[in-house]
């Protein structure tokens, strides 16, 4: 019967909108009382540093590591490509903006969201499959600004740090294959790159940029994990959830954010 | 509460971060080539400024001595109104010229300053009596082109007149 499916389908639209909307609203809740019921985290300071010691630290080895790459990559192709206009000597600008400007922040937000979102999201949800989160409200402790709030603060700090870090260590891996493996002369290297790269301009606004995906990044997977349902499966789909749909997030807010700060000035 | 081996790697990763954006403030970017020193102001009219932007370097010999702060475009001149901040270290004489150079061939645009002899320097506010604009790669081809023109035209006629010249004689 025709009209059947199509009240079916009529039904699972609206049902997807409404589900969403109500999602949307719960979770902007949610973000309020994070940032309301915050106090905690700092009064206790030392909830906040074992989170960074977590989602930080422990993310530091793969940040280093896919910087060090993702500079040697640039100083290969971006060699490649000057080299046919006879400008090799912009190699240290290119490695230097690509990275500051763009790569550090995006790539090193994408990389805390698959190291850190993730087990946040994992270790939320199971607190709440295993009713942690339930015992901690029987005893009058506020979830939010036990468990949540730190976690979000740690990576709103971490996030920055490992992103000005990504970034470095990427001009180290420019100026290795560049400098030291291709020849391209060493002080039109450095010199063109602190001539091209302004340090409000370019320095700040990967920064501000790091500060905002470390925000988005931290709250999904907080809400991802709060969210999901206290079962196995519910647990596994929040976490990809958390990595998926924080990649969008950062890459949409990437443009955004890069159409204000760099619209040809 | 006390210290913990947690506390220990955090604080080194905190110090990781901040060593990581001071080197890029100041070994990736220009911070080291800020100086804090105060600055005069001194104005230039240019025909046509080319491609030159808000902090283009000022130099002098090829030393950076100030950098452009403003550009405007003059409604009563018709001509493009440059702000310059200089350095109050160096002291230029009245009638010093500006020039719009290009630095290499494809180079960003600075503006160039060449030290005049009066014996009153710059004060704060006063404008370049001489300036030059950039040069703008279709008005030189087409001066070059024109000149081409007009020397050939001058030879023809002349050609003629050597034959009319020929024939009279």
């Amino acid at each position: 019967m025709p009209h059947r499916k199509v009240g079916f389908g009529l039904r699972s639209i609206g049902s997807t909108v409404v589900n969403g909307v109500w999602r949307l609203g719960f979770a902007s809740r949610f973000f309020l009382m994070t940032l309301i019921s915050s106090g905690a985290s700092f009064r206790r300071f030392h909830l906040t540093i074992r989170e960074i010691y977590f989602s930080g630290v422990m993310s530091l080895i793969i940040i280093l590591v896919s910087g060090l790459f993702v500079g040697m990559v640039l100083g290969l192709q971006g060699y490649e490509t000057l080299q046919k206009y006879g400008s090799e000597s912009a190699l240290g600008s290119l490695v230097a903006l690509s990275l500051v400007r763009e790569l550090g922040p995006v790539l090193a937000a994408l990389l805390f969201a698959s190291r850190a979102g993730s087990a946040i999201t994992a270790e939320i949800g199971l607190m709440k499959a295993t009713e942690q989160i339930a015992a901690m409200e029987m005893m009058a402790v506020d979830p939010i600004s036990r468990v949540v709030a730190p976690r979000f603060w740690a990576g709103v700090i971490s996030m920055p740090l490992l992103a000005a870090m990504f970034s470095a260590v990427g001009v180290f891996g420019g100026y290795l294959v560049g400098v030291v493996l291709i020849g391209v002369d060493e002080g039109s290297f450095w010199s063109q790159m602190q001539a091209a790269v302004d340090f409000r301009q370019d320095i700040v606004n990967g920064v501000i940029k790091s500060v905002t995906f470390g925000i988005a990044v931290t709250a999904i997977a907080l809400f991802e994990g709060y969210d999901a349902p206290p079962t196995a499966e519910g647990v596994s789909h929040a976490t990809t959830r958390t990595v998926v749909t924080s990649a969008r997030a950062v890459l949409g807010l990437d443009f955004i954010l890069t159409v204000f700060m760099f619209r040809g000035v | 509460m006390e210290r913990t081996t947690l506390d220990m790697w955090v604080g080194a990763f905190v110090v990781g971060g901040l060593i990581a954006l001071l080197i890029l403030a100041f070994k990736v970017g220009n911070l080291s080539g800020y100086d804090g020193s105060e600055t005069y102001q001194v104005y230039g009219e240019f025909d046509n400024i080319g491609g030159l932007k808000i902090k283009a370097p000022v130099k002098s010999s090829g030393v950076v001595v100030g950098r452009v702060s403003n550009i405007q475009f003059d409604n009563k001149t018709f001509q493009a109104n440059v702000e310059i901040r200089l350095s109050k270290n160096y002291q230029f004489p009245k009638d010093t010229s500006a020039a719009i150079l290009t630095s290499g061939l494809l180079g960003e645009q600075y503006i160039g300053l060449e030290a005049g002899g009066d014996e009153t320097n710059l004060k704060n506010g006063d404008k370049f009596k001489l300036t030059q604009s950039a040069m703008v790669l279709e008005q030189l081809i087409g001066q070059v082109l024109f000149s081409k023109a007009a020397d050939d035209g001058g030879d023809k006629k002349s050609a003629q007149g050597g034959n009319k010249k020929a024939v009279v004689q």
